[in-house]
């Protein structure tokens, strides 16, 4: 039955060569590639030998013997896993002699199992089992009654999977799994012979050891013994569908186990491209927010937030948003709307709101939260490389001899990314690492940074020219690469300005903290180490200077050639699911989709003709200009889909007060977010297991989700926009999102070849995709840069004006943690609590002690924008002077306490910066106990509503 | 809107272009980029301010770039 969920297994890994040899497997012809196991070729050719202790995500082991095959002109039964495929070779999988071999291992296997298959949770989908049918297994000769293990004790201290060692076959395959698919480490064999049980760390419960919950070893468990809890719980799935993860940029491609619409767990997809099968605790588990009780099932309206919430019809909430955006358009003017939406939305949910506000707002007033994270490097790439995207996939690592990571923190906020990376550096990469932060990837089990320059935050763009300088002066550029591929008068600027000795690592070693020895180090091996590779996250782009050092990154790649071939290249981690996509198709307040200025005629035309209204050709307002507009009386509605701008959004008073001055905010949202406490109108959304539609990751690849189950409060997101667009008068006809993407592909170059029947094809798209790239383009600038040439860029450094002062003297960071979610609305609703339940300062011990502050202590952190209070953890990983502070919960206040400083270029907010005070204290501070007073009304008000009191 | 961070903003993009060394490319930069990505309402409110006041806290080169492009930063529409 369960056959069908299941992947074919080759039992090991594919290889890849150029010569192949050719060999007879029970009288056939078989050809593989060279290095390709026996029991691979067999299986390729549909012939499967038993097996137990290998799978093909992990690299052949040999220890159960099952395997076992007979080679013409060999002594003894090698095991097919482990022996490769030879030119010639004949070889033969069953033979009597095999047959009771192999019926042997089993009975052994078999004596020390429990017998209790038919009310086993893996029963049905036990290799194990399997393997007892296949050999033939009949009885047990050495009875039940010797020495086992089946009253060993249950490990359940994880909350998502149980370890049962009275099922463990010591097969190592979890073992493996860990150190190869994860990197993590945690699991061994402790004991000898018939003690030998799997173990996390030392001997400890999976919650107390190292483990990180990534799934990979119950994943790759052949038995029960590692096994989810869900399934345990309702049983194994009936069917499956492939759909996308719905947290993080890198996509991972899931199969959502069902029975009916109830999904039974999530599995990595083998065939997804950005995670071969691989996942973290978030998409593996993380997902029951989806169903939870505080999802928000009816439309409600109040006129004013101090009102009671009124459970309405959906024609009513629908006819009450529109009746107020006309009003309020009529009498403060058309600019005085807009709408904003989530990178957590669909392309074609974004796309949906973006036309909205471009043809029934009739405004250039929409924005995206990617403002608050990559906005700088869709403005920096662009004008340095021609594109507003990373330009490699996550494979092209496999290819990299040097790989420097800056300002991004891949085991926690990229985790499957961050495997692929460790994977690579276990195989001799080396290891560059910027970031203020002594963050995992520094030092962790048998990976270690060859560089780790521990720079004062917000001096990025000094590190970046310093990197620069070294290389210029000391001939380390790629001077061919420059002359054939970038412009010259600028590359020539940007050299003599590099040069300069005020741009040298002893120069700005003052600025930067670090010392200039170590980035002169890091800047050679970058330049001369073979394909080098750059990395990077918020961390370079949440600054004053997020934009200049976006560009400042375009600039190393280019000036040492490495870009436009696999192995290299500048890629941001993005943050959310699909913040590239968001911004593909034109959120932002000055571009139409594919990054087309609105103040380009013949782009406005295309659209003009297809969606029959005239579009204005100036930028709209931004998603901080919003709030300043609001706070001047001249913005007065918003349409919010997805997005939780009071928690995410810096100065959170800041927001509150821009929002209080609004007359009507419309949250669309499957929670009752913090913004939704000052909304008018609530319109129910749909969680990613409800809907179809697509998220582009950070590797500008588009993959489907697709809807398991009904949208639970009756609409998919995509079809409350429709209404809502209806209801302004402007009319949208889509019967599928499918049409939506048709609509999308016809009007942008770059999306052209681009439709559902092609991703179901192909499984997911790497854009650019249309007549040039009929398959996409997993590699950017391979010959031309998109712009033509590649163009320098200077980057000169700005000291940002948020500086550390008597009254501040600490500087703030903030950042995000593996078991977290940014604002945590789906996380925190889930087990995943159980690592993370509270925000914590982390302070160096030295700052901690001059201040009398004592690990889990609580603490006031002060600064110009407000106060707020947390629990202290002193951590060895802060530098002196630098404090860091996580985000996913609104008590916290994270964002009471960021400035509205922001980048130059685009207002991404200088998160990353804040200048502070911290001391202990014993209440929490004046803006929580507002806060808690004021959501506890809020909830007053939602329950009102939810009992039909009003 | 409130002119101190309008002020706070263009200073900061005059920062970035003051380190083109061709002015006339540093002021095409400045007065491009308010173009580009300043809502009209902004763009408005800074040029009112460089009349009245001189643009007295903004950077010399945001005025100069502000002045001598100014039709471009006029609303369009
Ligand atoms: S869940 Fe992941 S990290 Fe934890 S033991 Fe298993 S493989 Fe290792
Ligand atoms: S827990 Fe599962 S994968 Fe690990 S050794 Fe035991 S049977 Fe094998
Ligand atoms: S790495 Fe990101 S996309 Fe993959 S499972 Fe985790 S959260 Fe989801
Ligand atoms: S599968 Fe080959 S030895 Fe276990």
């Amino acid at each position: 039955m369960l056959e069908q969920l299941n992947e074919k297994d080759f039992g090991t890994p594919r290889r890849i060569a150029e010569q192949e040899v050719t060999l007879e497997i029970d009288g056939m012809q078989v050809t593989v590639a060279a290095g390709t196991s026996i029991m691979r070729a067999a299986a390729e050719s549909g012939v499967n030998v038993p097996k137990l202790c290998a799978t093909d995500s992990l690299e052949p082991f040999g220890s159960c013997r099952l395997c076992l095959v007979e080679i013409e002109g060999r002594k003894g039964y090698p095991a097919s896993c482990t022996t490769p495929a030879e030119q010639g070779m004949k070889v033969r999988t069953q033979s009597p002699k095999l047959q009771e071999l192999r019926k042997g291992v089993m009975e052994l296997y078999i004596s020390d199992h429990p017998l209790d298959c038919l009310t086993c949770a893996a029963n049905g989908n036990c290799e194990l089992q399997d393997m007892a049918g296949v050999t033939g297994l009949r009885e047990v000769r050495y009875g039940y009654d010797g020495e086992n293990h089946i009253h060993s004790q249950k490990d359940e201290s994880n909350p998502y999977f149980t370890y049962d060692p009275s099922k463990c076959i010591v097969c190592n395959r979890c073992v493996r799994a860990c150190e190869e698919t994860q990197g993590t480490y945690a699991l061994t064999i402790s004991g000898r012979g018939f003690e030998s049980r799997v173990s996390p760390g030392q001997d400890q419960p999976f919650m107390d050891s190292e483990c990180v919950s990534c799934g990979a070893c119950v994943q790759a468990c052949p038995t029960a013994t590692l096994q989810e809890k869900t399934v345990i719980a309702i049983g194994q799935a009936e069917h499956s569908v492939v759909t996308t993860c719905a947290y993080c940029g890198v996509g991972c491609s899931f199969k959502a186990e069902m029975k009916g619409s109830e999904v039974v767990r999530m599995v990595p997809d083998k065939n997804g491209h950005a995670n071969e099968g691989h996942s973290c605790v978030k998409g593996r588990f993380a997902w029951g927010y989806a169903t939870h009780q505080d999802r928000i099932l009816k439309p409600m309206i109040r006129s004013k937030i101090t009102d009671p919430w009124r459970e309405v019809s959906w024609a009513e909430a629908l006819d009450y948003a529109a009746a107020e955006f006309k009003r309020i358009q009529k009498k403060y003017g058309r600019d005085s709307v807009g709408g904003i939406v989530s990178s957590r939305c669909t392309n074609e949910e974004g796309y949906l709101v973006q036309k909205l506000v471009r043809t029934a707002f009739g405004n250039n007033n929409v924005d995206t939260c990617a403002r608050v994270c990559h906005s700088p490097t869709g403005y920096g790439l662009k004008q340095t490389l021609g594109e507003s995207a990373g330009t490699q996939t996550f494979k092209s690592v496999e290819h990299s001899d040097v790989i420097m990571v800056i300002g991004a923190n891949p085991t926690d906020a990229h985790p499957v990314f961050a495997s692929r990376m460790k994977k690579r550096l276990l195989n001799g990469a080396k290891l560059i690492v910027i970031d203020p932060r002594h963050i995992d990837l520094v030092r962790s089990p048998h990976v270690e940074a060859d560089f780790h320059l521990p720079l004062k935050p917000g001096t990025n763009v000094a590190m970046l020219s310093s990197i620069a300088h070294v290389i210029v002066t000391e001939g380390l550029m790629a001077t061919d690469f420059i002359a054939q591929r970038c412009e010259d008068k600028a590359f020539q600027q940007w050299r003599d300005f590099v040069a300069l000795p005020e741009n040298s690592p002893e120069a700005m070693q003052d600025v930067t903290g670090v010392q200039a020895e170590l980035v002169r180090g890091a800047a050679r091996l970058y330049a001369t180490g073979g394909n080098a590779a750059i990395y990077y996250g918020l961390g370079v782009t949440e600054h004053a200077q997020g934009s200049t050092a976006v560009m400042g990154i375009a600039n190393l790649a280019m000036a040492t050639g490495n870009i436009g071939r696999e192995g290299v290249g500048v890629n941001p981690l993005r943050g959310q699911n699909n913040v590239q996509g968001s911004c593909d198709i034109g959120s932002f307040p000055h571009e139409l989709p594919g990054y087309r200025h609105v103040s380009d005629s013949t782009t406005r035309h295309l659209f003009e003709q297809a969606w029959g209204v005239e579009i204005q050709p100036e930028p709209g307002l931004r998603i901080p200009n919003m709030f300043d507009a609001a706070l001047d009386g001249s913005f007065k509605g918003v349409y919010c889909q997805g997005e939780d701008i009071v928690q995410s959004d810096p100065n959170t008073q800041h927001v509150t007060a821009a929002l209080s001055a609004m007359e009507c905010i419309v949250v669309q949202d499957i929670f009752m977010n913090e913004t939704a406490m000052y909304a008018h109108v609530f319109l129910p959304g749909s969680s990613f297991l409800e809907k179809d539609g697509t998220f582009t990751n950070a590797e500008r690849r588009i993959s489907r989700i697709r809807k398991v189950m009904p949208p639970k409060a009756g609409y998919a997101d995509w079809e409350v926009t429709v209404q809502l667009a209806r209801r302004l008068g402007y009319e949208m006809n889509y019967a599928h999102p499918a049409e939506i993407m048709d609509e999308i592909a016809r009007l942008t170059p770059t999306f052209h070849g681009v439709s559902y029947a092609k991703l179901d094809q192909l499984g997911s798209i790497q854009w650019p995709c249309n007549d040039d790239a009929p398959l996409g383009t997993p590699i950017m600038h391979v010959d031309q840069f998109v712009r033509g040439k590649g163009k320098f860029i200077i980057t000169k450094y700005v000291a940002t004006d948020e500086k550390v002062t008597r009254k501040f003297p600490l500087i703030l960071t903030t950042g995000r943690i593996l078991s977290q979610y940014n604002v945590g609305a789906q996380t925190r609703r889930t087990e995943n609590v159980q690592w993370h339940e509270q925000d914590l300062l982390e302070i160096h011990p030295h700052d901690a002690e001059e201040r009398g502050i004592k690990d889990g202590g609580w603490v006031n952190i002060q600064s110009r924008a407000g106060d707020t209070v947390l629990r202290a953890k002193v951590s060895e990983r802060m530098q002196p002077g630098v404090v860091y502070t996580t985000f996913h919960f609104p008590e916290s206040g994270a964002n009471v306490i960021t400035t509205e400083n922001s980048d130059w270029a685009t207002n991404c907010p200088e998160y990353k910066v804040t200048a502070v005070q911290v001391m202990p204290v014993s209440e929490p501070s004046g803006w929580q106990k507002k806060y808690t007073r004021f959501s506890k009304a809020q909830q007053a008000l939602l329950e009102q509503a939810q009992q039909g009191t009003t | 809107m409130d002119i101190k961070n309008l002020i706070h903003m263009a200073n900061q993009i005059g920062g970035f272009f003051e380190a083109m060394p061709d002015r006339e490319e540093a002021l095409l930069g400045i007065s491009g980029h308010l173009q580009h990505f300043w809502e009209p309402r902004m763009r408005k409110q800074l040029l009112e301010y460089v009349d009245a006041e001189d643009g007295k806290e903004l950077k010399p080169i945001v005025v100069s770039a502000m002045r001598a492009h100014r039709n471009r930063l006029l609303p369009q529409h």
